[in-house]
């Protein structure tokens, strides 16, 4: 948290600067008038549902496809005069794996090396470094198709490291992985951000962006529809609360007496109560039920991105906080 | 290092990778040659008798498999199509070609590399072909300067043929999609040349398609150089179509490229 605002703070320097990018395939809009800015250093998440422009976001920034209408400059460089250089700076993974399954998974870095004009003795070093740094040193002399999805994932982000990019665009890097192998994937973005490296990261999973983001967009129908620390997110939804169970409907009735504050679902047999104070109030709750009123479960909610995800994306009309 | 440089280095890299994979998978090549193969012993031994009697004058008093085998290794340079649209389709499904776009790699490195390939696997099939020509009796009659000719038309025509073959890798959604659009390359365009029988024994219509598409020219060259006759003006039409060929393959594909997205 505490290195977040610093970053935040400091990103004075832009890497991304988007102004109006406009998108439509085949008179389907998709990108529709999206700003953004990702300062240096910074981790960007672009949360979004399937089908939110995301990933035409990332192929427009990297150089894949072309523009409508806006501008973009990629670490100083416009994107429609000066591709060339924004390629030898940046680094994509794309939502797929792009690895050449012929090849071994040390050949494939190899590969990535030569086309980067890498001296051999400099590519066979930062081969193996990155083999080392992503556990796939027993798997270097295989080829890729006998890698779990992880490791797959892994030699991937490995190749688009081999060049040692200053900008790179992560798109869905977790989507269609274990848990576990998730997990380690969230660990090799905090290490990428450590370094100092600027990561636009997509993503649908609002978890995934509250761990790894200093700044969360949130893209819905190809607009912005909210922008911010995932704090300032999820302030904007006031949902904290307690929910409590009951066995029956008489103990239901019996709880809503002593808590008239709480509003109740008949149907899951649920009192759901505000909950702004903490403990103190859930000591509250518990006083006032006494030990007249059996409640047969109770979880306390905060409000997480999903909230936000759902009541922004919900409500299209939602104004942009700043 | 000087853009030409840069261009023939990134291309060298991609041509090695293309050479790596056809050993690695080399199904794709042994299949360029077991379709001509097949297609040899059966007009030679089982069609080869009759034809060979209806010939006349244009087998020049010779046996058929001497007319045949120059048609046959062209069908063998066309069948190389295959591969070649598969394999560039795989980069493009696979996306390679979306990794390769988004690097400060010189554009057209990769299709040169698969290009190279091609033409690489076509000489290697081409005499792999001769080799099983010569064991069915196949007599040549071309001296070293002959044979040097036959296999530079071979690489000319193979050249031409893998960048139109690139192009139908990039434009076509799937990898069956793209064997499939070189269908007409490998089996259409050779029966309706002079490749098994003389164009001038078809009837109208095709005769003049026959006289006029690309294979004629380039199949004529060869079997006038391997069995000896002369070759005249055919042998610059045969380049100059190669030439229009490639040209256009090239173009085609090099807008593909940069259109192409999985």
């Amino acid at each position: 948290m505490c290195r977040m605002n610093t970053v935040t703070e400091n990103a004075t320097r832009k890497a991304v600067s988007i102004r109006g990018l406009r998108k439509a395939y085949r008179g389907q809009v998709v990108l529709d008038g999206v700003d953004l800015d990702i300062g240096e250093g910074e981790v960007f998440g672009l949360l979004g549902p399937n089908g939110a422009g995301k990933t035409t976001v990332v192929r427009i920034l990297s150089t894949l496809i072309p523009a409508d209408a806006g501008a973009v400059s990629v670490l100083g460089h416009d994107l429609g005069t000066e591709a060339g250089a924004v390629r030898s700076l940046i680094g994509v993974t794309g939502q797929f794996s792009a690895v050449d399954n012929l090849l071994t998974g040390e050949e494939n870095l190899f590969l990535i090396g030569c086309l980067q004009h890498l001296p051999p003795t400099e590519r066979r070093a930062r081969a193996a470094r990155l083999l080392e740094r992503f556990d796939l040193v027993e798997a270097a002399r295989r080829r890729p198709t006998t890698y779990s999805g992880g490791m797959t994932r892994r030699l991937d982000i490995a190749m688009t490291l081999m060049g040692g990019p200053r900008l790179i665009f992560l798109d869905e890097p977790t989507t269609g992985l274990d848990p576990r192998s998730r997990h380690t994937m969230w660990q090799v973005i905090r290490e990428l951000a450590a370094e100092g490296v600027t990561i636009l990261l997509t993503t649908q999973y609002l978890e995934e962006a509250d761990q790894l983001a200093d700044r969360i967009a949130v893209l819905d129908r190809g607009r912005i529809v909210a922008e911010g620390t995932p704090e300032q997110l999820k302030r904007r939804i006031p949902g904290a609360h307690i929910l409590l169970r009951f066995a029956d409907a008489a103990a239901l009735d019996a709880a809503a007496r002593a808590l008239p504050a709480g509003s109740r679902d008949d149907n899951q047999l649920v009192l759901r109560i505000p909950n702004e104070g903490g403990i103190r109030s859930l000591r509250d709750v518990l006083a006032r039920l006494g030990d007249g009123v059996a409640v047969e479960d109770l979880s306390i909610h905060t409000p997480d991105l999903d909230d936000v995800f759902f009541a922004l994306t919900g409500n299209p009309s939602e104004e942009q906080i700043q | 290092m000087t853009t030409p440089k840069i261009a023939l280095k990134d291309s060298t890299t991609m041509l090695g990778r293309e050479l790596k994979h056809t050993l690695r998978y080399p199904l794709l090549l042994v299949s360029t040659i077991l379709v001509p193969v097949v297609m040899l012993l059966l007009f030679d031994y089982i069609l080869g008798g009759t034809i060979g009697h209806g010939l006349g004058a244009a087998a020049h008093g010779a046996p058929y498999v001497d007319f045949l085998v120059p048609g046959i290794l062209l069908m063998t340079v066309a069948s190389g199509c295959g591969p070649t649209a598969i394999n560039v389709n795989i980069d493009m499904t696979g996306g390679i070609i979306d990794r390769i776009r988004t690097m400060a790699v010189t554009r057209g490195a990769l299709l040169a590399g698969h290009v190279g390939g091609s033409i690489v696997r076509a000489l290697v099939a081409t005499t792999v072909l001769t080799g099983v020509a010569l064991l069915v009796g196949f007599r040549p009659k071309a001296s070293v300067p002959d044979w040097l000719a036959v296999a530079g038309i071979v690489a000319a025509f193979s050249f031409a043929l893998a960048w139109l073959s690139a192009a139908l890798g990039l434009v076509a959604s799937s990898v069956a999609g793209a064997n499939g659009s070189t269908l007409p390359i490998q089996f259409l365009l050779p029966f309706l040349s002079s490749t098994f029988v003389p164009a001038d024994s078809m009837p109208g219509g095709v005769r003049w398609f026959a006289a006029h598409q690309p294979f004629t020219p380039v199949v004529e060259s060869l079997r006038a150089l391997l069995t000896g006759t002369p070759v005249g003006s055919t042998a610059y039409v045969a380049l100059a179509w190669c030439a229009a060929t490639a040209l256009a393959g090239y173009l085609w594909a090099e807008l593909a490229f940069r259109r192409c997205t999985r």
